[in-house]
């Protein structure tokens, strides 16, 4: 036992110390000091994690199970507080404290208008969010990873709401939350039946026992968990608090679509893998809702024009496609995804970041253009994550979409078409996106346009780190088309999909046909690039989008529907039982019993009249009743 | 010894309160006394005195009823709650000053004596007296010392509970001339052997008498008028404490009294339990009145509670008792909240209040935690208790826990939207005047945060404590 | 005698106290049915005595056997008497106040 396995408490630890500094010494830290406190515990963890990594590399490293303390022992069901260190979890963990720290950086620039007080507070629920990230990834149970899941969900909700000020803000925030809570009583429920049907929720001896189960249960197990993932990585139904938590602000919405949160629900089937292989019911269901997903927000991109809604609508469509191939199988190739789009979407935020840094806060891109020449380092960077994400070769997102897309292939071709259709509006929404930024005239005011100005190298230096990240992380994952054992990270993470590769029966594609897909889906990603950068370069939008357009403008008007169909009714509800059951109903029954006893004394007052007569009146004539009674009854 | 003193201490306390007439000594007296049975009351934990946790005198030998009083686990658990509230009670409600002090602090003290008698009673008489003993000084509380519509709120408080109290006298009664020796000692009524038909009865009028103090679904209606009239220190001690009377009865005497009628009606009560949990958090989401929207958040937390005492299985039983400590540290902290809101701007509308962080920083991450708590967040005290009580719900219907698991989704929407109404957005004419929290309540509401963390964290000592009355009920029923 | 014409004798004063008591509005005469009402009683106790006696001293050696019904009468004398003694003050106190004894203008115990 390698004892900086051991030590792998540490990783979560330093954020946490550094949210319980900056959170707790937010009065008295100076803007430098806490920046520095916030970054350097991530950066502390990173290292951390890169010697954790490194253990995790050395051939027939087995999941290592560290012990921290005794959480819940009752009701014979142990959940101890553990961490397990495996393939999957190490390369979570650099992930999330590599781009996890590049954002970190990022911020201390970008959020320096900020008071001193508000800046640590930033800091310290930029911490938190990363320490809850480390326990979702960590945790040796569903417990806790659930831990982690609800503290994401939570941190998520401060950071959306952290300009609290602004009511739209809050109520994006409070959405994010509750959305999320759907998901939560989804997965929680998940547990139950996991805790019913294997009496643990320990990783090793569910995965263990899962082999033999009844596939009905397993079916129930596994959509449960997926509903925890739909809000929690935002897939339809459960989407639509993702693009409104771009109120936050833009380092946050890297973190949240990069490096955390929206990835968990990936990461928490890729660790359930062997659940989901179990059961093919759960799996099409995961792979159609990623598919439906990734085509429905690509629709909604295309007619966005605020720059980071855009990138959220592509986020979510991309984890479309992470689902797809978790659905299809492609463990991997879904993981992989997840690494590279970790890279290029944190790499796409920032670069926003930047430009609305430059832009004053103005998100609008029909008010933007031309920005290639005042701000080179982001428009570079930008440019490199843009094709990245656009998928085209040698960028990182084209192996991972590409593996996933092959992969669908060979489980039912419909799934590539539509998926292919949907990386080719990635390709031109993207572009549309870049041209209106940054090719073409500047079309903001004039004062603004003088104030233009590269960011400091605090915001650039990460920009730069990412985006060579982007532009090289795929080749951990060549395909075996181009080269035998070339696929590293299939290599890396094979103990970890081990048994659900056993079983699931491999589906295989002929080179010759692979060779197809690929010239087919390249060749027309790059079409559509051209044509995206030639309309838009030429004549950007600038009006408001009509007919069809619009109905993409406001998002299938998806919001409108569950505004309609639930919030509505259930504030009806509320309403007419507060109105009318509560206060008519139940209270008026207690009350009504009251009132009548108050009316029968009313009534029995009458009698005491005062005249003697009538109270001897009343008296004899009881007597006589008790006599008949004596006489006739008790005889 | 400790047992004893838990009573005595507030009972001696409390009258010698009433001939304090200064303000500043009723008050400081009154802290002193409850902080002397918090001493008392620790003590007795750190020390596992295990022979202080039970007392025994002679009472009324002639109707066959001792004073004798008995700390089980979770007894000794709602002692140290109850002990604990009072000292943050009265530390929280410093800077109010209501009018007679020392009639105020003594009825406090009075009953304190009260609760702490519930909780110890092991004498069937014992415990109705001191049932009553607990009711009486809170309505004279409530009644003198409480809002405009006080006389109405509080006879009605009182009448629901002394008609339940009523009902649990007769079937109190009615078990005594059963028992083999004419006592109404715990041993003697636990042993009463009782036909199906007689349990089923009696059961009814325990239960009632225990839902109305909880409450449960239907019987809730007094709770949102009571808190929301009363004083609030006096609603912390009806909310954090009285509450957990109804409860604890329910684990000291009705389920192991009629184990047979508590399966037989085990889905009447859970389905009504439910539905309260849901009808509740709906009310909650239409409350303007903060008091009000905490008191029907509070029924729909008890929903739970009382719904998984009667899953009868260790899990459910476990979250319960767990859930009984966390519960009254969560809601004392969000009474704590409340009140420091109200004197500092003179309404608990939510209507009319917002933009508090930016005044109240301090107040505002505290209101938060304490929040969080509510939500049951993990690494929370109450995420624990609800973990386990859902899951034993699961275990006996998957359909209970589905339904009841909404209450999760709902009290997270009028928790946050009530954060978000009073300490979001922009201040107004109101609350632009406001000030932070001074380092006592800080201090006060330090101790509630510290507790829902250790809790949440590491809740392995409240387990071993309560695991003896777990297996006791468990074992009744098999 | 037989015991009957005893018998109607007490109940045909006691008829006459209850209606006197219902139908009368002076105190006086109301006060009056009601010893004719205790008086009934005493005439029918102290009757049954008698008839009794003599199966009462075959039961039973006690020195009073057979007359503990008389021994009521007494009481019932007694208290007779207590209470004339309390009601006519009332009667008095009342003529005093109002200028009348007419019980109907007695209402205010409603008040």
């Amino acid at each position: 036992m390698s004892s900086i396995i051991d030590l792998v408490y540490l990783v979560p630890l330093f954020p946490l110390i550094g949210f319980l500094i900056n959170g707790l010494g937010r009065k008295n830290l100076s803007k430098s000091l806490s920046g520095i406190i916030g970054s350097g515990v991530i950066l502390a963890s990173f290292i951390v994690s890169l010697l954790i990594f490194n253990e995790t590399r050395a051939e027939g490293f087995t999941a290592t199970t560290v012990n921290l303390f005794e959480f819940i022992n009752v009701a014979g069901l142990n959940i101890p507080f553990a961490f397990q260190v495996d393939q999957l979890s190490a390369l979570f963990l650099l992930i999330i404290t590599g781009v996890g720290f590049l954002i970190h950086v990022y911020s201390t620039s970008y959020m320096h208008e900020e008071e001193p007080h508000h800046f640590a507070r930033y800091f310290a629920y930029l911490n938190l969010f990363v320490f809850s990230m480390l326990l979702l990834v960590l945790g040796a149970n569903y417990l806790i990873m659930f831990i982690g899941w609800e503290g994401v969900g939570l941190c998520s909700y401060l950071l959306i709401g952290y300009w609290f000020k602004n009511n739209e803000y809050g109520n994006a925030a409070r959405k994010a939350f509750v959305m999320n809570r759907i998901g939560d009583l989804g997965f929680l429920l998940g547990l139950f039946f996991i805790i019913q049907q294997f009496g643990s929720l320990t990783y090793s001896e569910v995965f263990a026992n899962a082999q033999g189960t009844d596939t009905a249960i397993l079916t129930v197990i596994t959509l449960l968990l997926f509903v925890g993932a739909t809000g929690k990585s935002a897939q339809i139904p459960l989407y639509t608090w993702l693009p409104d938590a771009m109120a936050g602000p833009t380092p946050v919405s890297a973190l949240i679509h990069a490096a955390t949160m929206v990835t968990a629900g990936i990461y928490m089937i890729a660790r359930s893998n062997i659940l989901y292989t179990l059961a093919p019911v759960s799996q099409t269901v995961v792979a159609v809702v990623g598919l439906a997903t990734a085509i429905l927000a690509a629709t909604i991109a295309i007619k966005q024009n605020d720059i980071k809604k855009v990138l959220a609508y592509s986020t979510v469509s991309q984890l479309g496609y992470m689902f797809l191939g978790l659905g299809v199988g492609a463990y991997t190739g879904a993981v992989f995804h997840v690494m590279t789009h970790a890279f290029f979407k944190a790499l796409l935020f920032l670069g926003a970041g930047s430009v609305i840094h430059a832009m004053h806060h103005e998100q609008d891109i029909r008010k933007m253009g031309g920005l290639a020449k005042k701000l080179p380092t982001t428009h570079w960077t930008f440019l490199a994550g843009c094709i990245a994400i656009a998928g085209i070769p040698p960028f990182s997102g084209f192996f991972s979409k590409d593996e996933i897309l092959v992969h669908a292939f060979a489980a039912n071709p419909v799934y590539y078409v539509i998926g292919l259709a949907g990386a080719l509006m990635t390709a031109f929404y993207m572009f549309r996106l870049y041209a209106m930024t940054f090719s073409g005239t500047f079309r903001g005011t004039h004062e603004l346009e003088h104030h233009l100005h590269e960011s400091p190298w605090q915001m650039t230096m990460p920009l730069v780190v990412l985006a060579v990240l982007a532009i090289v992380a795929g080749f951990l994952g060549i395909p075996e088309l181009f080269a035998a054992d070339a696929h590293k990270l299939e290599h890396y993470l094979a103990p970890v999909f081990k048994a659900s590769t056993e079983i699931a029966e491999a589906h295989h594609v002929e080179h010759s046909t692979e060779y197809i897909l690929l010239a087919v889906s390249i060749t027309l990603i790059v079409l559509s690039i051209f044509y995206a950068l030639n309309r838009f370069s030429k004549k950007p939008e600038t009006g408001e989008a009509e007919g069809f357009g619009k109905v993409l403008a406001n998002k299938w008007y998806v919001d409108e529907l569950y505004n309609n169909i639930i919030t509505k009714p259930l504030n009806g509800l509320g309403v007419f039982a507060n109105r009318f059951i509560e206060k008519s109903g139940i209270d008026g029954i207690v009350n009504g019993v009251g009132k009548s006893v108050q009316w029968g004394g009313r009534q029995l007052r009458l009698l005491q009249s005062g005249q003697v007569g009538s109270y001897v009146l009343w008296m004899v004539l009881g007597i006589l009743i008790l006599f008949v009674i004596t006489i006739t009854i008790l005889k | 010894m400790t047992a004893l003193l838990l009573i005595l201490v507030p009972l001696i306390g409390g009258l010698v309160t009433f001939f304090v007439k200064q303000e500043s000594q009723a008050k400081l007296w009154s802290f002193v006394v409850s902080l002397v049975t918090l001493a008392a009351m620790s003590v007795n934990l750190l020390m596992h005195d295990e022979a202080g946790r039970s007392f025994t005198a002679e009472w009324l030998p002639m109707l066959g009823s001792s004073f004798a009083l008995q700390m089980d686990g979770v007894s000794t658990l709602l002692c140290f709650l109850t002990a604990l509230c009072y000292p943050i009670i009265f530390a929280s409600t410093w800077k109010s000053s209501y009018a007679s002090p020392n009639s105020f602090y003594g009825l406090m003290l009075l009953a304190q004596a009260g609760i702490t008698g519930v909780f110890l009673a092991a004498d069937g008489l014992l415990f109705y007296f001191f049932w009553e003993l607990a009711l009486i000084p809170v309505y004279f509380l409530c009644s003198k010392w409480g809002g405009e519509k006080r006389i109405a709120v509080t006879f009605k408080f009182f009448i629901y509970t002394f008609i339940g109290s009523l009902l649990m006298l007769v079937g109190l009664l009615y078990m005594y001339y059963q028992t083999a020796d004419a006592s109404f000692s715990m041993q003697s009524l636990y042993a009463v052997k009782l036909s199906g038909d007689q349990q089923s009865w009696l059961f009814w009028l325990f239960f009632i008498a225990f839902a109305v103090k909880m409450p449960v679904f239907p019987f809730h209606t007094w709770q949102p008028d009571t808190y929301e009239q009363s004083p609030t220190a006096v609603t912390m001690v009806l909310s954090a404490l009285m509450v957990k009377m109804g409860l604890f009865a329910v684990i000291r005497w009705l389920l192991p009294l009629f184990p047979d009628a508590a399966v037989q009606y085990d889905n009447v009560v859970i389905g009504l339990s439910v539905i309260g949990m849901i009808y509740a958090s709906i009310l909650a989401m239409q409350q303007d009145d903060i008091k009000r929207l905490i008191a029907y958040s509070s029924i729909a937390h008890i929903g739970l509670m009382a719904a998984a005492l009667f899953v009868n299985n260790e899990s459910g039983l476990q979250g319960a008792m767990i859930q009984l400590f966390s519960h009254g540290v969560n809601v004392l902290g969000m009474w704590i909240v409340i009140e420091l809101i109200e004197r500092r701007f003179g309404t608990r509308k939510m209507s009319e209040l917002g933009g508090l962080a930016q005044k109240a920083p301090g107040l505002t991450i505290l209101l938060v935690i304490v929040a969080l708590a509510n939500v049951a967040l993990p690494l929370t005290n109450a995420f624990i208790g609800e973990f386990l009580m859902f899951n034993g719900l699961f275990k006996f219907n998957v359909w209970y826990a589905a339904v009841g698991g909404l209450s999760i989704i709902l009290s997270a929407i009028y928790t946050l939207r009530m954060i978000q109404k009073v300490f979001y957005g922009n201040e107004n004419t109101l609350t632009a005047k406001g000030e932070d929290i001074t380092w006592f309540e800080k201090a006060s509401l330090a101790v509630i945060v510290v507790a829902i963390f250790v809790m949440g964290v590491y809740p392995k000592p409240v387990f071993e404590l309560t695991t003896d009355t777990v297996t006791l009920i468990l074992g009744v029923f098999k | 005698m037989p015991i009957n014409y005893y018998i109607i004798l007490a109940v045909a004063l006691f008829s006459i106290g209850v209606a006197g008591v219902l139908t009368r509005r002076n105190a006086i005469i109301i006060f009056m049915c009601i010893e004719l009402m205790l008086n009934a009683v005493n005439l029918l106790l102290v009757a049954f005595s008698k008839m009794h006696y003599g199966n009462a001293v075959a039961v039973s050696p006690s020195a009073v056997a057979g007359t503990e019904a008389q021994l009521f009468v007494f009481f019932i004398m007694v208290v007779a008497a207590a209470e004339v003694s309390v009601g006519l003050a009332i009667i008095v106190m009342m003529y005093r106040n109002i200028h009348s004894v007419d019980v109907n203008f007695l209402n205010r115990l409603k008040h």
